[in-house]
C-alpha cells in the first residue's frame, strides 16, 4: 500500500499521538509556525500557552513527576531555546522525562547568524540527555519515537528535537514506532543475582541497618515504592528519604525516621552516622545528604542499588553496587530474602530502634506556635492537616519554604511531592503546579512557595487562570530571600546583603489583576479560615501568609560539617563555628 | 568501605560510539564539564556499513575517577562501547608524527642518522629540510622530538593515540 505523504510539521504531531501525548505546554513563534498550524487542525492533543518558555518546561515537569508521563514542550528557535535551558537543566538534574521540540532556522541558514537562531543542540547538549537535530524529513518520526523511549527508559532525563523550519515544512512519510531497527538504547534493568544475595546477606545479619531511599524509587513508578514498603517491613530497619524521595514511603508510618540531609531529622542523619549496613535505594550520595564525605557512615558497609552505573561509587565508595531498575532489584530481594529466611540478631535490632527513639525524643522539628505571629512550620502543618482526606499535590519553590514544607507536610503515595532538588530553580514551583493541574483536573493542587520565588514566573498566573487550573500558591511571606538570610546570619556575621526584599506586591491585588483570587494571613487566628477558604474557592487562589520575618530553618548540617555535627536550634550555633573550609562549599 | 586509593594513573580508554554529529562533542563536553583530564583524544570512523567511529582517549586519574570516567561514558546514549585498555590486558599503543627539520652539512646528515636508528621514514626533502614520519608510543616520538631540537627542529604535527588490545579478542 502506497503510504501517503504528509508535512513534517503532521508527521511530529502523529507520532506524538501515537506516543501518547495529550498535553503540550508551548509558546509558538517563526520557526514553528507550521507545527502550530498542524497543532490547530487536530483536536487530540491540546495546547497549553504559557507565558514565557520556562514555565512550560517546568510545567511538563511537574506533568510528568506526577502522573510518570513524558512532559512535553513545544518552543520556537533563538529565544524560545534558550528560555527553555533552565527547565532542562531542571529535568536533567531531577531525572524526570521531558521531550522538547524546538524549531530552528532552515537548514541553508544554520550558522549565518539568522533572525532567532542559536546553536541549540550545541546550548543544549550539557544540559539534555540526547539532543538532535533533525536534516532530513525522512528521520522525522523515528526521532519523535527514538527521543520518548530515551527519554523515559534507564534513567529518565529532558530530550530535545531541534526541528529546522525547511524539514517540518517538507513533505515525507510516517513512520510508526517500532519500525525503526531495533532500539539501540536499552539501559540495564536487571540487578546482578549475587550481588543481590550479597546485599540480603547484609542486610539479614545487620545490627544497625539503615535504608535510605530516594528520587529513583520514585521514577521507577508507584510499584516500587511498594516494593520498598515491603522490604522495610521485612527487614524491620528504619527508613529515610531524600527530598526527590519523599512519598515513596508513607511518612505516617513508625518505621520512617524522617527526610536525611542538610535539613533532615536528628534520628535520620544520626541513623545514618552511626549505621552498619545501609542499603541505599535509587538515590545519590548527593553533597546536601552526605555532609563532610570523610565522615560520612564511617562504619558501614554500603549498598547501592542504581540505574545508572555513573551515580555508583560517585561521590561514596560502596561495597555492594547493584545496577538495574529499583523496582526489579527490590523485588529480586524480596524473594531472595524470603529464601533465605535470614536469622537476624533480634536483640541488637531493639537495641537500635531503642537509640533511634532516644534521637527521636530530641524532638528536632518541634516549634512553638505563640502569640499572634504565624510561624512558617505552623502555617504548613495546618496546610497538611486541613488538607488531609482529599488527593493533594504539592509543590514547591526553592529556599526555607521548601525545607518546611518537606520537614511538615508528611506524603504517604509516591507522585504527589514536586520540588526542584537537583539545580533548586526558584520559579520552578508555579509552573510545575500547573502542569500536575493540567494531569489532574480535579485534584488539589498547591505550590508552597516563598515571596521571591513566586515572583520569578508570576507570569504563569496568567496561563493558570487561562485554563481554569484552579492552583493554590500558598506563600510564606517572610519579606526577605529567608534561605539567603539565614546564610547571611550564619556565615557572614548577620550581614544582610541584597536578601531583604523591597518593594514587594501586594499579592492580594496581584492576585486579583490575574482575575484570580487573594486571600491573606497575617495573624496566627486568621490561618485556618484563609487555608479552608483558600481550599474551598474552585478557581486559582494566592494566599499571603505573613510569617515570623526571621524564623530559620532547623535542623542543619552546615556546608563541611559530618552528620554529628548537627544544628539543631538557634541557639546551638554559637558553640559549634563553621569551618573555613564549609564556607567555600554551597 | 576501605579508603579508596589515591593513586593517579595514566588509562587508555576505547569508545565505540555512532558516528552522528554532536557525538564527539557530548564526549569532550564531558570531560571538559566534569574536570577530567584529556592527555590525547584520536577519533575516526572504523565501521563505515555501522556508522560507528571509534574514540581512544588517553586520560588520567585516580581509581575512583578512571570508574567514573567510564561510567560516565558508558551512560551516553550514542556510545555503545566503553572498553579500558590499560586495565583489560596488554596492548598496542601507537602515534604517529610528521616533524619538521630544517638546516644544513653535519646537522642534517646527523638528523637523518637519528631518523634511521627511529626507523623514521624521510616523506619530503628539499635541499635545506625533511619531513619526517615516525610512529611508535608517545615516549618514543618524545624521545625522536628531543634529539632533533638542536638539528633545526621546526614544527611538529603529532596524532593522539590509537590503540587495540593484544591477542585474539576485539574489545
Ligand atoms: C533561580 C535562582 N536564583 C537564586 C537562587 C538562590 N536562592 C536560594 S533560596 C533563595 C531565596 C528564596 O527566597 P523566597 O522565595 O522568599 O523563599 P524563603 O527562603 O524566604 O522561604 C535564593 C535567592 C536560586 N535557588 N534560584
Ligand atoms: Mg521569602
Amino acid at each position: 500500500m502506497a503510504r501517503k505523504k504528509m508535512q513534517g510539521a503532521e508527521i511530529v504531531i502523529e507520532a506524538l499521538k501515537e506516543q501518547g501525548v495529550t498535553e503540550i505546554f508551548g509558546y509558538p513563534g517563526g520557526a514553528v509556525l507550521p507545527l502550530y498550524d498542524a497543532i490547530f487542525k487536530q483536536n487530540q492533543i491540546r495546547h497549553i500557552l504559557v507565558r514565557q518558555e520556562g514555565g512550560a518546561v517546568h510545567a511538563a515537569e511537574g506533568y510528568a513527576r506526577s502522573t510518570g508521563k513524558v512532559g512535553v514542550v513545544l518552543v520556537t528557535s533563538g529565544p524560545g531555546a534558550t528560555n527553555a535551558v533552565t527547565g532542562l537543566t531542571d529535568a536533567l538534574m531531577d531525572s524526570i522525562p521531558v521531550v522538547c521540540l524546538t524549531g530552528q532556522v532552515p537548514t541553508h541558514l544554520i550558522g549565518n547568524d539568522a533572525f532567532q537562531e542559536c546553536d541549540t543542540t550545541g546550548i543544549t547538549r550539557p544540559c539534555t540527555k540526547l539532543n538532535y537535530l533533525v536534516k532530513d524529513v525522512s528521520d522525522l518520526a523515528n526521532v519523535v519515537h527514538e527521543a520518548f523511549h530515551v527519554a523515559r527508559s534507564g534513567r529518565p532525563g529532558p530530550v530535545v528535537i531541534d526541528l529546522p523550519k525547511d524539514v517540518i515544512m517538507a513533505m515525507g512519510t510516517y513512520q510508526e514506532a517500532g519500525t525503526a531497527p531495533a532500539e539501540k538504547y536499552s539501559p540495564r534493568v536487571k540487578g546482578d543475582q549475587s550481588a543481590i544475595a550479597e546485599a540480603v546477606r547484609l542486610l539479614g545479619q545487620a545490627k544497625k541497618p539503615i535504608i535510605y531511599a530516594g528520587g529513583g524509587v520514585i521514577n521507577s513508578g508507584p510499584k516500587a515504592s511498594k516494593l520498598l514498603q515491603d522490604l522495610v517491613k521485612l527487614s524491620g530497619a528504619p527508613c529515610t528519604l531524600t527530598l526527590m524521595g519523599l512519598g515513596a514511603y508513607p511518612a505516617s508510618d513508625k518505621q520512617f525516621v524522617g527526610m536525611l540531609g542538610m535539613h533532615g531529622t536528628y534520628e535520620a542523619n544520626l541513623a545514618m552516622h552511626d549505621c552498619d549496613v545501609m542499603i541505599c535505594v535509587g538515590a545519590r550520595f548527593d553533597d546536601r545528604i552526605t555532609g563532610r564525605l570523610d565522615a560520612f557512615s564511617p562504619e558501614s558497609k554500603k549498598v547501592h542499588i542504581d540505574i545508572d552505573p555513573s551515580s555508583i561509587n560517585k561521590n561514596v565508595p560502596v561495597d555492594v553496587p547493584i545496577v538495574g531498575d529499583v523496582a526489579s532489584v527490590l523485588a529480586d530481594m524480596i524473594k531472595k530474602w524470603k529464601a533465605l529466611k535470614p536469622k537476624q540478631d533480634q536483640a541488637a535490632l531493639k537495641k537500635w530502634w531503642g537509640q533511634i527513639d532516644q534521637w527521636r525524643a530530641k524532638k528536632c522539628l518541634a516549634f512553638q506556635q505563640k502569640g499572634d505571629t504565624i510561624k512558617p512550620q505552623h502555617a504548613i502543618r495546618r496546610l497538611f492537616e486541613l488538607t488531609q482526606g482529599r488527593e493533594t499535590f504539592v509543590t514547591t519553590e526553592v529556599g526555607q519554604h521548601q525545607m518546611w514544607a518537606a520537614q511538615y507536610y508528611n506524603f504517604d503515595k509516591p507522585n504527589h511531592w514536586m520540588t526542584s532538588g537537583g539545580l533548586g530553580t526558584m520559579g520552578y514551583g508555579l509552573p510545575a503546579a500547573m502542569g500536575v493541574q493540567v494531569a489532574h483536573p480535579d485534584a488539589l493542587v498547591v505550590d508552597i512557595a516563598g515571596e521571591a520565588s513566586t515572583l520569578m514566573n508570576i507570569q504563569e498566573m496568567s496561563t493558570i487562570v487561562q485554563y481554569r487550573l484552579p492552583v493554590k500558591i500558598f506563600i510564606l511571606n517572610n519579606e526577605y530571600m529567608g534561605m539567603v538570610r539565614q546564610w547571611q546570619e550564619l556565615l557572614h556575621g548577620g550581614r544582610y546583603s541584597e536578601s531583604y526584599m523591597e518593594s514587594l506586591p501586594d499579592f492580594v491585588k496581584l492576585a486579583e489583576s490575574f482575575h484570580a483570587v487573594g486571600l491573606r494571613a497575617t495573624k496566627a487566628s486568621q490561618l485556618d479560615d484563609v487555608i479552608k477558604e483558600m481550599i474551598e474557592i474552585d478557581r486559582p487562589v494566592i494566599a499571603d501568609i505573613a510569617i515570623d520575618k526571621l524564623e530559620n530553618c532547623f535542623p542543619m548540617i552546615p556546608s563541611g560539617a559530618a552528620h554529628n555535627e548537627m544544628l539543631l536550634g538557634p541557639n546551638d550555633k554559637a558553640e559549634k563555628q563553621i569551618s573555613e573550609q564549609g564556607m567555600v562549599l554551597v | 568501605m576501605s579508603e579508596p586509593s589515591k593513586e593517579v594513573n595514566r588509562h587508555t580508554i576505547a569508545v565505540l560510539v555512532d558516528n552522528e554529529p554532536g557525538v564527539l562533542a557530548r564526549v569532550i563536553g564531558l570531560f571538559s564539564g566534569r574536570g577530567y583530564n584529556i592527555e590525547s583524544l584520536t577519533v575516526a570512523e572504523t565501521d563505515h556499513a555501522k556508522s560507528l567511529s571509534r574514540i581512544t582517549v588517553v586520560t588520567s586519574g585516580t581509581p575512583m575517577i578512571i570508574e567514573q570516567i567510564k561510567a560516565q561514558l558508558g551512560r551516553l546514549v550514542p556510545v555503545h562501547k566503553v572498553a579500558d585498555l590499560t586495565q583489560d590486558g596488554p596492548h598496542v599503543e601507537r602515534e604517529l608524527a610528521l616533524v619538521k627539520v630544517v638546516g644544513k652539512g653535519e646537522k642534517r646528515v646527523e638528523s637523518l642518522r637519528i631518523a634511521d636508528i627511529f626507523r623514521a621514514r624521510a616523506v619530503d626533502s628539499s635541499n635545506n629540510s625533511f619531513v619526517f614520519e615516525i610512529v611508535g608510543a608517545a615516549s618514543k616520538i618524545d624521545a625522536f622530538i628531543e634529539l632533533m631540537q638542536p638539528l633545526g627542529l621546526s614544527e611538529v604535527s603529532r596524532t593522539g593515540a590509537a590503540a587495540i588490545s593484544r591477542g585474539n579478542k576485539p574489545i
